[in-house]
């Protein structure tokens, strides 16, 4: 009972959306399913953020290693939501302003701007600036141009890397115009349109064949594992 | 004191004496103005409203500006109103503040020493400060791990989850869920241009809430096999979508994209075919179709890798490695695209040390 519903679930839910993209007369299902699917999908945002404030709160009642930085999450966590929810400082839209909430949260001066703008922002983005540094780190301690795969890998990255700056256009710059196609810029542009297509088109192609067959497996359920219980 | 706090005391101890020079010359530092527009609003008149909305849907709002002031008539962009909570005719007035570059303040307290319209704004100048606090907290961490990270670290998580949790409720159960099963009160509090939802739509928003409390029982601590069917639903429903389209945008139009010409002809403008560009296009067209099989031939395994399928492998992965090659240049380009925003922030926006874009007049 526990296994067989949820299994007929996502036999239904899944085969519903597969039809609509090849009924006509299912359309209309199809778009009723995705509705569904996008509202469960919401609420999950809910759960994640219940399962967040219950983490936290359980670390700050045991008093665990850390349980000030929990106050700093749960606080951040509580006020930005209750900002967002409640549309603080948020004026009506004026082509319907007997509706208290018609107003967009990202209205230029509201409370939630404030936060996407002057928290979101430079919290997220100084977060992945970071991985610049780690990533060259890396790199330099990783990369060794041992065989034929490395060179070729090392090689091409440089060739990118130089050649969507002004140093690559400087240092290649002064070839000659019918050895142009050497220039960096050049190189970069024809490695990206020929080599890297080609790459990245066998990788789709190989993804898609994965997610089909993966897909269709869960559908007829013969791949039950994701119902937990490692029955495969 | 250990040697760490110490080595962050110095570094905060000169950090604050650079800052402070910093504000006492030229321009100073940091701060941000704002320009007021008073915005005025007349509410409709609801049976006036719904007689016109019954007899034009299409109406266009009249917005008359005076020199400060911007007056919206509602009237006609509202459709049928059925419910609103204040009497027709009301007058609603707020202010709106829009920023303005420092240039454009200057500017006016040149012309007129009194004016109030440009202003500095406290909550902006304080978002741009704690914004360069977070932006040089994270930056920290490239030192060693401190408290300093760890508090812009816990912020991350805390804002970014109401953030989007907040995003899902406006943005999908409130049009979708709510809209469909309480319309009246989304109709009057949120969207008064809300279609009535039929009866389908809203069967299906009761079977996506039953769903949803489903899934919340995960929260609770027995019974939380019964989240396992609001799953089954949302692994289902992807495993249809995504086998569809994969299969369409990947794999069909990858492959009918890799159907390409081996010898091409490229011809100018006169006419006359271009034998250098129609040798390079051809090699390029070459090396492609080329490039896909061999590294397609790589990632199949059913057959062993070797004789011509093993040589077509090898080629394949040498193709991958300038694909990877690729990908981590242009990770590392994208980081550091990044990296110069940040630093152009730090000194652009919150020191005033560059003006790139001409907002201060330097």
């Amino acid at each position: 009972m526990k296994r067989i519903i949820p299994m007929w679930i996502a036999i239904i839910g899944g085969f519903a959306m597969m039809l609509s993209s090849f009924i006509p007369l299912a359309e209309s299902a199809g778009e009723m399913f995705a509705d569904v699917f996008n509202v469960v999908a919401a609420i999950a945002f809910v759960l994640g953020a219940g399962s967040l404030a219950k983490q936290h709160l359980e670390k700050l009642s045991r008093r665990d290693a850390g349980w000030g930085y929990s106050i700093i999450t749960l606080g951040s966590f509580l006020i930005t939501l209750f900002i967002g929810m409640l549309k603080i400082g948020i004026h009506p839209n004026p082509s319907f302003p007997q509706a208290a909430y018609s107003g967009s949260n990202d209205a230029e001066g509201s409370a939630w701007s404030w936060i996407y703008e002057y928290m979101i922002t430079p919290l997220t983005s100084t977060m992945f600036a970071l991985l610049a540094f780690f990533v060259a780190s890396a790199a330099f301690r990783a990369f060794r141009a041992k065989n034929t795969e490395a060179i070729l890998l090392l090689g091409t990255a440089f060739i990118v890397l130089l050649g969507r700056t002004f140093a690559g256009v400087v240092l290649t710059g002064w070839f000659p115009d019918w050895a142009s196609g050497l220039r960096l810029e050049n190189l970069s542009i024809y490695v990206m349109q020929v080599f890297n297509t080609a790459g990245n088109r066998a990788i789709m192609i190989g993804i898609a064949l994965g997610v089909a067959a993966t897909g269709l497996r869960i559908l007829f359920g013969i791949d039950r594992s994701w119902l937990g219980g490692g029955d495969a | 004191m250990t040697r760490q706090a110490k080595t962050w005391l110095v570094i905060g101890a000169v950090f604050v004496a650079l800052l402070v020079a910093r504000g006492m010359i030229g321009q100073g530092l940091g701060r941000v103005y704002v320009k007021r527009t008073d915005v005025t609003v007349t509410l409709p008149d609801a049976a006036a409203v719904n007689s016109a909305a019954a007899g034009a849907s299409s109406a266009s709002a009249s917005a008359s500006t005076s020199a400060s002031t911007t007056a919206v008539s509602a009237q006609a962009t509202a459709p049928s109103i059925t419910s609103t909570s204040l009497a027709s005719g009301t007058t609603m007035s707020w202010q709106e503040w829009k920023q303005v570059p420092p240039l454009e303040f200057i500017a006016a307290q040149k012309e007129n020493p009194a004016q109030t319209e440009i202003t500095l704004s406290w909550p902006r100048t304080i978002g741009l400060w704690l914004a360069a606090f977070f932006t040089l907290a994270i930056f920290s961490f490239l030192y060693a791990d401190n408290p300093f990270y760890k508090i812009a670290e816990s912020l991350v998580v805390g804002v970014s989850a109401a953030y989007w949790g907040v995003i899902g409720f406006w943005d999908t159960l409130v049009p979708k869920m709510f809209g469909a099963l309480t319309p009246g009160l989304v109709k009057s509090l949120v969207q008064p241009s809300l279609i009535a939802p039929e009866m389908l739509q809203q069967i299906s928003m009761v079977f996506a809430l039953i769903l949803g409390v489903m899934m919340l029982w995960r929260l609770l601590p027995r019974g939380g096999w019964i989240s396992a069917w609001p799953l089954a639903f949302i692994v289902g429903v992807t495993a249809g979508l995504k086998i569809v389209s994969h299969v369409e945008s990947d794999l069909m139009a990858q492959a009918a994209a890799t159907m390409k010409p081996l010898i091409v002809s490229v011809t100018d403008a006169s006419g006359a075919t271009n034998i250098w560009d129609s040798w390079w296009a051809s090699v390029a067209n070459v090396l492609l179709v080329t490039g896909v099989i061999c590294c397609l031939a790589y990632f199949f395994f059913s057959v062993e890798h070797k004789g011509v399928v093993g040589g077509a492998a090898r080629v394949g992965i040498w193709y991958l490695m300038i694909t990877f090659g690729a990908a981590f240049g242009f990770t590392v380009m994208g980081r550091i695209a990044l990296l110069a925003a940040r630093v152009e922030f730090l000194f652009d926006d919150w020191l005033w040390l560059i003006d790139p874009n001409h907002l201060r007049g330097l």
